[in-house]
């Protein structure tokens, strides 16, 4: 897990004022830091390695103190002082999350001063707040506004803005800035520049003019940034918020002519639950059927069925791109890179365009089922599709981004018309006025009611590699894939590792090529003795690391097939999930995709009885 | 164009032939250096009075990442309002700041010198790149170092650009580094890991021109002037409503009222003594002596007569920091428009003094809570002013003022 996101002193890029550093100390550095020593915390001693902060030793003795800058996921800024204590021996007090243990040290988390001094950063912080909790976005899910219940704030001791300072930055279709809002934390500017190596977001100014910007101040709309939603997923505040369209979902369901239509991915499922008190990792897959349809949504269809489809499509035009490269000798851009996740798809578009190529022609699973709706749907069910509102429900802010690209369109119609995150449905659904966790279990619909595990799996990094090697494998090598690995379960490519690598030599392969590609490939024996390498990053910053090596020649430009996904865990940390997140909130989400992946009958793409029924129209994308 | 003089006084650094000081020091062990400068009792001229041998000791003691190389900072960012003795010591004694640089690099172990200069010294360029490259011709600088095996140090000069806050040193070490000029979480300190991660010592221009002279006189030459716990001599920027102001060198330990006597400013109303961020002293206690252990300063005195109104000072200097917090921590961010905000309404009369007592408190949370030594004393001028000056700066209305 330690891998997975990059914070700390070693890889951070963010300025070191932004972070704490790695402490150096005469004599041996190793041995000192793996040095035990013991802190006395309000009286009570506890030990901890040489190099723990102060806030994490009292954690450990269940001592709380407040943070509003600090996240797990994020590098040590020390910079909102909320978090001061009194370290004896200190004049000043001193930020607990940055105060890295070297000696024995006795603190005190409340005395006069720090309960002084914590009100008085609430207030101040409150005096430039602007914006009423009960419109907020964050309402009761919201750092400072708790803290200021915690402390008993019961007025506005420095005074209050009463009126907008900043304009909202409305021009981005993923995320909108509400600036009055924002408290200075910079947990963005942190997650932007570190996690995702974006570095959109930046302080700008100086003293009480300080503000987070972009570059030279542009919209949100106009500038680099990737849609991921990350920074949202930290903020402590309602300053980031997704652009919420479910206002226009609600009028489309109570459009007596329209049908709406809703898909849902498998990581909201294992999110939802969070937003009704559910612990993380609960699944409330079957439970969100029921509701959506009591919500009012004609049907409710599952991503994952598209999702096979992708892999479908990912996997044969893999075979097919190695069967040009391998045995026609013609010139095809490896290795080939996933396109499901919509934020490393722009990310690439941005940072590194001349590998677009390599980029799959798939359409993500959203956009591919969106299609289908409009087309194959459309037609079996006699409707017309402009009477048809798609809604996509997705873990994921960036979505709301790609169903607006005006290439997305290719029944004629937007493919999908709404991209909704996990936390909005949520919302639709308490307005709607359901319980989520007490409702009775339902099925998707038919005609695409079946999907596999291996759609399934999507949501977690890894996933889809899984899913496609599960397809290709099976293909190439006419054997089962269990045979290969325990239960199907490609345990190699799973798991929170910033990038992993895996190379699946191939010593047999099957005399009969299926007949889904029999057209593109005649035989396999092109294959025969090869070693399929591939690998899968998470986070845009891992991604990063990729593609320098790719650009630098290194092991990963000779992949063959690399799966990336914009955001840290893959989409069950998508930036639409509920906040918070950390680390052990997405492993919990992980394990409940892996667990509805092990449960389902059908666990391989290339066997969902319907994609097999009705590929062939949705594959303009792919050839 | 260059500036006339601006000594009053025949400085003690007039003594020290340059040279003397590096001299001395090559033929000393590196542990000898330290002892020597620790033995000097010399503390840090720049304000904060950190001793500058343990300073080094512990730079030397710190090991660089990966082996890497260790680096000598002169801080030439004298931004603090009122002060201006650095700017006499950079363009007249020239040398022996780059010798105590030299110096320390040796004592420390370090191969490269950055000089951080303030943007609007740039004047000062030439003279300074003349005397580096007059150095490294001379032996003074590059490899072998006046022909020392294995001494290998040179020294760079790079440009501020006008924030305050990089005289602070971690903040300093950051806009080296090309990033916002933000202080940095303490510890560690940049002793341990300072510009690029690696130890780094970070000295202000007149300790570094002070250790160039202990070298060259010996430590119980130096620990003989001031007092025990503020040894040695220092200069001083004087401004403000007296007779003759200037640079003018003084052993620590001098009282406010034989300083004032001095610069033609007795009768004063008060004196605020360490520029902006440092304390107001009203008349009633000059009897107090400028040093460590009493009123720290790093060199500025800014006399005000009588006729000064004090709220008015106290509004200049909350006007500066308001414009030169770093914007990074809440207190200081805040706080000091806060401050602002309650001078513009003491000046308006409509200050209770309920908001007063809370502005105070404020001020103790600000010194106690903000990250750097920034919002740790922008509030001092402010709480001395109120404290001091309470009959003056109360009970005013809007007609008054």
């Amino acid at each position: 897990m330690s891998g997975e996101v990059k914070a700390g002193a070693d890889t951070s890029r963010a300025p070191s004022s932004q972070k704490i550093q790695q402490v150096h100390v005469g004599g041996d550095v190793m041995q000192l830091i793996g040095g035990q020593i013991t802190v006395t915390i309000d009286g009570t001693d506890v030990k901890v390695p040489m190099g723990t902060t102060v806030l994490d030793a009292a954690r450990r003795v269940g001592v709380r103190i407040p943070t509003l800058c600090h996240h797990p996921d994020l590098c040590v800024a020390g910079v909102c002082r909320v978090c001061v204590v009194e370290v004896e021996g200190q004049r000043a007090l001193q930020a607990a999350c940055a105060f890295p243990i070297t000696s024995s040290l006795k603190v005190k988390t409340h005395t006069r001063k720090v309960r002084q001094a914590r009100r008085h950063i609430l207030d101040l912080l409150l005096s430039t707040h602007y914006g009423e909790c009960y419109s907020c976005k964050r309402n009761n899910n919201c750092e400072l506004q708790a803290l200021a219940k915690e402390y008993g704030v019961d007025f506005y001791r420095f005074g209050h803005v009463t009126e907008s300072q900043v304009p909202k930055d409305e021009s981005s279709y993923s995320v909108v800035r509400d600036m009055d809002k924002c408290i200075l934390c910079r947990r963005c500017v942190r997650t932007c520049i570190d996690i995702q190596e974006v570095g959109v977001l930046e302080a700008v100014g100086r003293s009480n003019k300080t503000r987070i910007s972009t570059f030279l101040d542009k919209p949100l709309g106009d500038v680099v940034c990737i849609n991921c939603g990350q920074c949202i997923n930290r903020c402590p505040t309602g300053a980031l918020h997704a652009a919420d369209t479910s206002d226009e979902v609600w009028r489309a369901i109570d459009d007596p002519t329209k049908h709406v239509v809703i898909q849902t991915a498998p990581s909201p499922r294992a999110g939802i639950g969070e937003c009704f008190g559910c612990e993380p990792g609960t699944p409330m897959t079957y439970q969100m059927n029921t509701a959506l349809k009591l919500a009012g949504f004609d049907k409710v269809f599952d991503t994952n069925f598209s999702a096979d489809l992708t892999i479908i499509e990912e996997g044969t035009e893999l075979l097919g791109r190695l069967h040009k490269a391998l045995v026609k000798g013609e010139p095809v851009a490896f290795p080939q890179f996933t396109s499901c996740s919509p934020g490393w798809v722009k990310y690439l578009e941005h940072f590194y365009p001349e590998y677009i190529p390599n980029l799959s022609s798939a359409k993500s699973p959203q956009q591919m089922f969106g299609a289908v709706i409009k087309t194959y749907y459309a037609k079996a069910n006699n409707i017309d599709p402009k009477d048809i509102v798609t809604v996509a429900l997705m873990p994921c802010s960036a979505k709301k981004f790609e169903c607006n690209r005006p290439e997305m369109a290719d029944s004629g119609f937007k493919d999908v018309d709404y991209g909704l995150t996990t936390r909005e449905m949520a919302q639709m659904i308490k307005e709607a006025g359901i319980h989520l966790p007490d409702m009775p279990k339902g099925d998707f619909d038919d005609p695409f009611g079946t999907a596999t595990g291996s759609g399934v799996i999507f949501g977690a990094t890894g996933g889809v590699m899984e899913a496609a090697l599960r397809t290709v494998i099976e293909f190439v090598c006419g054997v089962k894939v269990e045979k290969l690995f325990d239960h199907a379960n490609i345990v190699p490519v799973r798991g929170f590792e910033g990038v992993k690598y895996v190379e699946l030599p191939i010593a047999n392969v099957s005399p009969e090529v299926p007949a889904i590609i029999r057209h593109l490939i005649p035989s396999f024996d092109f294959l025969k003795g090869a070693t399929l390498k591939v690998a899968v990053a998470h986070g845009t910053a891992n991604a990063r690391r990729v593609m320098e090596d790719i650009k630098a020649g290194g092991k990963f430009s000779e992949c063959h097939f690399i799966e990336f996904m914009g955001c840290p865990g893959g989409c069950i940390g998508g930036g639409g999930q509920p906040i918070p997140t950390s680390p052990e909130i997405r492993a919990a989400r992980a394990r409940a995709i892996y667990e509805e992946d092990a449960e389902c009958a059908v666990r391989k793409s290339h066997e969902n009885p319907s994609s097999t029924a009705s590929s062939s129209p949705t594959a303009p994308a792919a050839t | 164009m260059q500036p006339t003089s601006s000594k009053k006084t025949p400085l003690t650094f007039d003594t020290i032939a340059p040279g003397q000081g590096l001299a001395a020091a090559l033929k000393k062990s590196r542990a000898d250096i330290i002892g020597e400068v620790s033995a000097s009792n010399l503390r840090g001229r720049g304000g904060a009075g950190f001793p500058t041998g343990t300073k080094w000791n512990l730079a030397a003691a710190a090991q660089g990442q990966d082996g890497g190389a260790k680096y000598v900072v002169c801080n030439a960012d004298e931004g603090e309002p009122g002060t201006f003795k650095d700017r006499v010591l950079l363009l007249e004694y020239t040398d022996l700041v780059f010798e105590g640089m030299t110096i320390a690099a040796r004592a420390i172990g370090a191969t490269k010198g950055i000089l951080y200069l303030r943007g609007e010294y740039v004047y000062m360029r030439p003279h300074l790149d003349g005397v580096l490259a007059a150095r490294r011709t001379a032996g003074q600088l590059g490899a072998n170092i006046l022909g020392t095996t294995g001494f290998t140090f040179d020294i760079d000069i790079r440009m501020g650009a006008g924030a305050y806050v990089c005289g602070e040193e971690t903040a300093l070490i950051e806009s080296l580094e090309g990033h916002r000029g933000e202080p940095r979480n303490r510890p560690p300190f940049p002793v341990n890991t300072g510009f690029l991660g690696q130890p780094t010592v970070v000295n202000n221009v007149e300790t570094l021109a002070s250790v160039s002279a202990i070298l060259a006189k010996g430590a119980a030459w130096f620990r003989a002037i001031g007092t025990e716990k503020s040894a040695g001599f220092k200069l001083f920027s004087v401004s403000g409503d007296c007779g003759a102001p200037g640079v003018y060198e003084f052993p620590l330990g001098i009282t406010v009222a034989a300083l004032l006597e001095k610069v033609g400013g007795t009768g004063a109303k008060a004196v605020q003594i360490g520029g902006a961020s440092g304390v107001c002293v009203p008349a009633s206690e000059f009897g107090r002596r400028i040093a460590f252990e009493d009123l720290a300063t790093g060199g500025s005195i800014i006399v005000f007569g009588q006729g000064r109104d004090m709220l008015h000072v106290a509004k200049n200097f909350m006007e500066f920091f308001v414009e030169e917090s770093c914007g990074q921590c809440t207190p200081c961010r805040a706080g000091n428009a806060k401050l602002l905000e309650g001078i513009e309404m003491l000046e308006r009369g409509a200050c209770s003094s309920a908001y007063l007592r809370e502005l105070l408190n404020l001020c103790e949370t600000m010194q106690l809570a903000s990250k750097c030594g920034l919002g740790q004393s922008s509030p001092n001028a402010f709480v001395s002013i109120v404290t001091h000056f309470q009959d003056e700066i109360l009970g005013r209305t809007a007609a008054a003022h």
